[in-house]
């Protein structure tokens, strides 16, 4: 096995021995490598920071140190000596437990049952309950989580349940906490909460491993920062003296210039305008915003912030309780997808898998799907085989899609690929409002750049264009004019050089105007 | 740097090699088929003689087009547990209108014969605008709506009949749609394939067929592009109600009675026709033309047990384990081309 390290690896700090320890870790999937020869170590008592952009292998590697997945080559050492993970079980017997970012919660079960799940307490075969509910008490009453311990999983808030994962980590004895953007549905105070946490852990000498992409917690709770890239260990770097820069560098391969195109606006009449929307879930409240021809409006928030769901409700897939919508001027309030469709606006859904693709259809018919009502798709009732044949193939070029074979399943293609599919359904028919919901999700970094090229061109050749993203250098370099958005409402509208890391978040978090 | 795929070597192209790709490509039912063939032949000498294979043809008919019904309920997801039920109301209905306008107007042979299939098809078609309702617009899943309805639509064929067959139809509905031949090919052939080319095309060459595929591939997906995927459910289960009841007419002419008790197998039957043939029961995967050779293929079975003197009961039994075995090969192929994937 060849192992190429990029970079000289920062000396240990500690004398001891790492408490977990990654020796050349591979792990194949059918038809990719998700992790290539990756070493990484965690010592007791730090917080490592695994950095990459998504599809870098940061998941594949935690959920190997988990126990979830076995690694395909190499070995993991648990303080010092080789131990093969053979389930999550297993790693939590060892004191090693994750919270990942998809919950492993049971809906229709209380916290409290949640949290003792699979490791419930007995006595003569019964369950102790009131000892569970007084240890679950406990638990929650050391973190400081607003829960309850009888409140059923599905009436809680994403916010909460992310609690709930967190809380079961800590239900017995830690020694490796793995923590997957754990942030990334909190409000400020709980993260603060979290943060102290892990610093009370940290000084337990409990070893913690964190997924982020912000540069404010990488400062605030980092000690190393370990990067990855396309599954290759890329660098070690101290997280006191590491620049964004030099991260984004090592992360992507390339400097920011060279990822984002420069982008000629030309703002020109109003597409799109919003006004006072507030939808039946209430998930946007009162939000108000236009874009217009000729630009990219960024949309930033956490998740759940109502950045999505705006759109999502202007597209008819959110019941609209109160406020209008225009385009080009029309009221189109309440109209049904279809309808949308035909008006000129589309939308391009953030989960190709979930909402996006039919996965075992061709890239053919999935690239034709929303347009099959017009030419040179469709001819009334009746479909224009030849015609859609032509089309597809010449989409199959312009998107570089590869391999080149259309009448492929999507299945069957890497993401960056099947993202391509996603993106060539918009190009079928008529648009004049783009609206793209975290467009690069799961994909290669060449892809990337291929897509915001893609995106500049479509704003460039005069459409309307809207992105939402989590990823705050894709708002703060693409996007000529951003709205924030916090708990359902606009936050702020930021324009050209107001749109940076820091005024973006700041407003994350900020409290509600009262 | 490291080579990707230095530990992947090239499959070697032997015969069994040729014969997993075949599987993967095609499915399980060439296979069986063949044989189905090979077996049944060794075991009866009758079995591979013109005469039989036309007689499976015919018989194959009524399966055939239920089977085409029920590949659209799988396709968009779901399937139809009632099939066998529209065929008996269906039968009963159709066979009582034709019989009272007969009785009425002893003269209008031919006009007796339009009210009769119109009603018979009216009444199946009834059960299948139920299920549509449930399952498209009120949300009922396929399994608790098509069972239900199947209950339903067999008390009422009961009730209307008292359980007793129906007679007094115009012997000419027999005569022609029952037994009738043209040109040596008996007429109930030519409509199920009239039915067989009319699905494919719809299926293939109509916006509306290609949304059956996409709203049983990922029904969310299918809304984003502007599918309206009500109207598709519905339409699905309108559709597999109208081909069932056209089954269910020809049955009818088949038997001279309208009978409450024709089609307790069906359900399972086409069900396993279509599985067999490669359509998934996740949904977005099927053809027409392997849902035709999966129904003549149980009918083949069938036929070839009852030549090779295996009691019916047993029969039952072999059905259900190549529905199960049918399952099982397709999990195994799904596992096959996910380890394939180039």
């Amino acid at each position: 096995m060849t192992n190429e390290p990029a970079l000289v690896r920062e000396g240990p700090a500690h004398a001891g021995t790492p408490i977990l320890q990654t020796v050349g870790i591979r792990k194949r999937y059918p038809g990719v490598l998700a992790l290539d020869a990756v070493d990484f170590d965690l010592r007791p008592g730090e917080v490592h920071i695994l950095f990459g952009e998504n599809g870098a292998g940061k998941s594949t590697l935690i959920s190997i140190l988990a126990g979830v997945q076995r690694p395909t080559a190499g070995e993991v050492r648990y303080r010092g000596e080789r131990v093969d993970l053979q389930s999550v079980h297993h790693a939590r017997s060892l004191g090693i437990s994750a919270v990942f970012q998809e919950f492993s919660l049971v809906p229709q079960m209380t916290v409290e049952e949640n949290l003792f799940l699979g490791a419930e307490i007995t006595r003569g075969g019964i369950l102790d309950k009131g000892n569970l509910h007084r240890r679950a008490q406990d638990i929650i009453a050391r973190l400081g989580f607003p829960l309850r311990p009888n409140q059923r999983i599905e009436h809680l808030s994403r916010a909460e349940q992310q609690m709930v994962e967190i809380a079961k980590a800590f239900r017995s004895d830690l020694s490796v906490l793995i923590l997957d953007e754990p942030t990334a549905s909190l409000t400020e105070r709980e993260t603060e909460r979290l943060f102290a946490l892990i610093d009370q852990v940290k000084a337990q000498g409990v070893g913690v491993v964190y997924i982020t992409h912000r540069m404010q917690e990488i400062r605030r709770i980092g000690d190393r920062i370990t990067v990855l890239r396309d599954g290759r260990y890329v660098a070690t770097l101290d997280a006191r003296s590491a620049t964004e820069d030099e991260l984004v560098r090592l992360m992507t391969g390339r400097v920011i210039s060279e990822l984002f195109p420069k982008v000629k606006f030309a703002p020109g009449e109003e597409r799109l305008r919003i006004d006072r929307l507030t939808t039946g879930r209430r998930t946007v409240v009162d939000a108000s915003l236009s874009v217009r021809a000729g630009e990219i409006v960024g949309l930033a928030g956490l998740v759940g912030s109502g950045k999505s769901e705006v759109m999502r409700a202007v597209f008819g897939l959110e019941a609209v309780a109160s406020g209008r919508v225009y385009l080009k001027g029309e009221d189109v309030t309440g109209a049904t997808t279809r309808a949308l469709l035909r008006r000129g606006f589309f939308y391009l859904p953030p989960d190709r898998r979930e909402e996006g693709l039919v996965m075992m259809r061709s890239c053919r018919e999935n690239m034709s799907l929303p347009s099959l009502d017009v030419p040179p798709f469709g001819r009334g009732p009746l479909l224009d085989r030849a015609g859609e044949a032509r089309k597809v193939a010449e989409l199959g070029d312009r998107m570089n899609l590869r391999p080149r074979r259309v009448e492929r399943a999507v299945d069957h293609f890497s993401g960056g690929n099947q993202q391509k599919v996603l993106l060539a359904k918009c190009l079928t028919r008529s648009v004049d409002v783009y609206v793209f919901d975290e467009p690069t999700v799961g994909v290669d970094v060449g892809t990337r750049a291929a897509i915001y090229a893609f995106i500049r061109d479509l704003c460039e050749a005069g459409a309307a264009v809207v992105l939402i993203s989590s990823d705050l250098p894709e708002i703060i370099n693409l996007a000529c004019r951003a709205y924030v958005f916090y708990r359902g409402r606009v936050q702020a509208e930021l324009v050209g050089h107001e749109i940076t890391e820091q005024s973006l978040l700041a407003r994350f978090f900020e409290r509600e105007v009262a | 740097m490291v080579s990707r795929d230095s530990d992947i070597a090239a499959p070697k192209r032997d015969l069994g090699y040729w014969i997993r790709f075949s599987f993967v490509r095609l499915g399980i039912l060439p296979i069986l088929l063949i044989a189905a063939v090979v077996i049944f032949a060794l075991m009866s000498d009758n079995f591979l003689t013109v005469r039989n294979l036309t007689n499976v043809v015919r018989q194959s008919v009524y399966l055939m087009i239920v089977s085409l019904g029920q590949m659209f309920a799988l396709l968009t997801g779901g399937f139809d547990l009632s099939v066998g039920t529209i065929l008996a109301i269906t039968s009963v209905v159709g066979a009582s209108a034709m019989a009272s306008a007969y009785a009425m107007m002893p003269d209008a042979v031919g006009l007796a014969i339009l009210i009769g299939v119109l009603a018979g098809i009216a009444a199946g078609v009834a059960v299948g605008l139920c299920n549509g309702i449930g399952v498209a617009l009120l949300g009922v899943s396929p399994f608790i709506m098509t069972l239900g309805m199947s209950s339903v639509g067999f008390g009422i064929a009961l009730y209307l009949t008292g359980g007793v067959p129906v007679y007094g139809m115009p012997v000419e509905f027999g005569e022609i749609f029952g037994f009738g031949e043209l040109f040596g090919i008996p007429v109930p052939v030519y409509i199920a394939a009239l039915l067989a080319i009319l699905t494919y095309l719809f299926v293939n060459w109509t916006r509306q067929g290609r949304y059956f595929y996409a709203v049983g591939g990922n029904i969310k997906a299918a809304r984003l592009s502007g599918i309206n995927t009500r109207v598709t459910l519905f339409v699905t289960y309108v559709l597999c109600a109208l081909l069932t009841s056209i089954a269910g007419m020809l049955l009818t002419a088949r038997l001279d009675t309208g009978e409450a008790n024709i089609g307790a197998s069906m359900p399972l039957e086409s069900i396993a026709a279509c599985v067999i043939a490669g359509v998934s029961l996740r949904g977005g995967v099927g053809r027409v033309e392997n849902v035709v050779l999966g129904a003549l293929f149980i009918v083949l079975v069938q036929n070839g047990m009852n030549l090779a003197r295996i009691e019916s009961y047993l029969q039952i039994v072999v059905l259900g384990g190549l529905l199960i075995l049918a399952v099982i090969a397709d999990q195994i192929r799904l596992r096959y081309i996910a380890s394939a994937r180039d």
